[in-house]
């Protein structure tokens, strides 16, 4: 591959590098194409056509209308504006709102600071694959319910949820329903319409796009009051100029996922499963997410008796670079708030090890990262005081 | 680099690491907030002026790459050292060894100190010895960390002390 000649890059749930054929197409928006939207010169008309060019493509890949889909600066932006604005728009209505406990921490903190203002926030347990039955979803809904918001698919485990029965029982009570779809736009296929979706994020940089863009689908008649006031773009939901070169970029990654995201998710999927089956050899060893039901890029494994950050840093001595949930490698040093919902104790959440392929993995990386780990996982046990009940 | 060239080189060869089968001092200390776990095993002998050493010194380490190079570090500072030299380490020296560890990490080499001083806590109780009063203060902290630590661990700390006794 062009970008990765040395290193192994098993991160692409943190984020992925830009394709070449995204940033030939965002290019010329930097100093040739460079106006301002909301000019009226031809600068600026040219710059609008290219976003509306741009809205049309995502819009078309969703299924959405393209006035439903707000640009915004990041999948944190969009999820701040779900919740946030919702919930203000919709206050006469009622000020209960449903999320799940595998959330993303923007939505968990977003919720976290409306509950400060006067909303109640009911957090939805999950399964031990990280599954939210959408019994629970239908029981939890009362009459001041005035949004759902669950995360499509988990950044950390890969866990998909079933949005096709959640978007049914929302839409039967008549409440709205905001989906994170961060980690599964542009890898496995989203119809906002057969899934009864009202709101829904996705991101740029998660498909091989740049960072700082990324959008909310707002459904025609829903409800929303902005977060940034201002000069009215995105149909006065999100006022800032209109950051071209990434929107640009966005839509092309976006082209280039509905056409290959069938293909790379075939061949993405081979690779997580000979990952999965390969490390769940090693003894003390378990998979964490669903066998199936989960993103074809994402490998979650927790190791017993011994630390996820230490494994990272081990593996990123040997040239691969990958993500873990131990509190160790967190700002709080808080274990996973999405391995423990799974039930997890903080020591098993502790021995983490999150693995994601990408467009460019290549099966030989994923050959070298199963010859390297075994060796590294057996000398961090001899360093570790619980090692007794296993033999190497 | 995440970490300092010495973080890493302790990391990668960490010294010391092991049992020591019949210590005569054992150290076992836990972090709460990040659910670390540190062994210390310590072998005493006396020296030509009399005085107790560290003859022999081993650690297991449950936790991140810094918490295992602060233990490794600890050691090879401490080994030989009389058990009042060795008392005298604190958290910053080991810091200052390490140089750039993140703020976050400081905890980390708080932990190895306090397996040290659990460890000679264990030794003045099998020598039926006076504790001193802050090594006594000292204890108690650790050891009701141990037990919340033991708790949340699930019986991971009983099962290994089990599995051990067989």
């Amino acid at each position: 591959m062009f970008y990765f000649m040395e290193k192994i890059y098993l991160d692409y749930a943190a984020t992925t590098p830009v394709d070449p054929r995204v940033l030939k197409a965002m290019l010329p928006y930097f100093s040739k194409k460079f106006g301002n939207t909301m000019s009226l010169h031809s600068f600026g008309q040219e710059a609008k056509a290219a976003l509306e060019e741009s809205r049309e493509i995502i819009a078309n890949f969703i299924g959405a209308k393209p006035k439903e889909i707000i640009f915004t600066g990041s999948a944190t932006e969009s999820n701040n504006t779900a919740l946030k604005g919702v919930a203000f728009a919709n206050k006469n209505k009622g000020n209960h709102i449903i999320i799940s406990s595998i959330e993303h921490d923007c939505v968990l903190e977003s919720a976290r600071w409306l509950e400060s203002q006067g909303f109640e926030i009911t957090k939805l347990p999950v399964d031990k694959y990280g599954l939210i039955n959408p019994l629970d979803v239908k029981k939890a809904i009362k009459p001041e319910t005035i949004l759902v918001s669950i995360i499509h698919a988990s950044n950390e485990i890969g866990t998909v949820q079933d949005s096709v029965a959640i978007g049914k029982v929302c839409r039967e009570k008549g409440v709205y329903f905001h989906t994170d779809a961060s980690q599964s736009f542009g890898k496995i296929p989203i119809d906002v319409n057969k899934m009864n979706i009202d709101l829904l994020t996705a991101s740029s940089h998660k498909i091989y796009g740049p960072k700082g863009a990324a959008l909310l689908f707002v459904r025609d008649g829903v409800k929303i009051f902005p977060i940034l006031h201002g000069g009215g773009h995105e149909s006065g939901l999100r006022s800032s100029t209109i950051n071209m070169p990434a929107i640009i970029g966005f839509a092309a990654a976006a082209k280039i996922a509905q056409k290959e995201m069938t293909k790379d998710a075939k061949r993405e999927t081979k690779l997580r499963d000979k990952l999965i089956k390969d490390i769940l050899k090693i003894p003390g060893t378990h998979l964490n997410g669903p066998p199936q039901k989960r993103l074809p890029n994402n490998v979650n494994i927790w190791f017993d008796f011994i630390e996820g950050e230490s494994i990272i840093i081990q593996l990123d001595l040997l040239g691969v670079a990958a993500s873990t949930g131990s509190a160790c490698s967190s700002a709080k040093l808080e274990p996973s708030h999405v391995l423990l919902a799974l039930g997890l104790k903080p020591e098993q959440a502790h021995g983490s090890l999150r693995l994601s392929i990408g467009r460019w993995t290549k099966e030989s990386e994923i050959n070298y990262v199963l010859k390297v780990l075994p060796g590294i996982i057996k000398n961090l046990r001899k360093i570790s005081p619980f090692k007794k009940s296993y033999k190497f | 680099m995440l970490y300092s060239k010495e973080v890493m080189k302790h990391f990668k060869t960490p010294q010391n690491v092991g049992r020591i089968k019949n210590p005569d001092a054992l150290g076992k200390v836990g972090n709460l907030t990040c659910g670390d776990v540190m062994y210390l095993y310590l072998k005493i002998a006396k020296n030509k002026a009399g005085k107790e050493i560290i003859k022999d010194i081993k650690f297991e380490t449950f936790g991140c790459t810094v918490a295992i190079a602060n233990t490794s570090l600890l050691t090879t500072m401490i080994r030989g050292k009389t058990l009042e030299e060795a008392m005298k380490v604190t958290k910053d020296d080991l810091v200052k060894k390490f140089g750039n560890v993140p703020l976050i990490k400081v905890h980390c080499s708080l932990l190895a100190v306090d397996a040290l001083a659990e460890a000679v806590y264990d030794y003045y109780i099998k020598q039926k010895r006076p504790i001193p009063a802050e090594l006594q203060k000292r204890h108690e902290k650790a050891e009701k960390i141990g037990k919340e630590i033991g708790h949340r661990h699930g019986g991971l700390v009983e099962l290994e002390e089990e599995l051990h006794k067989k």
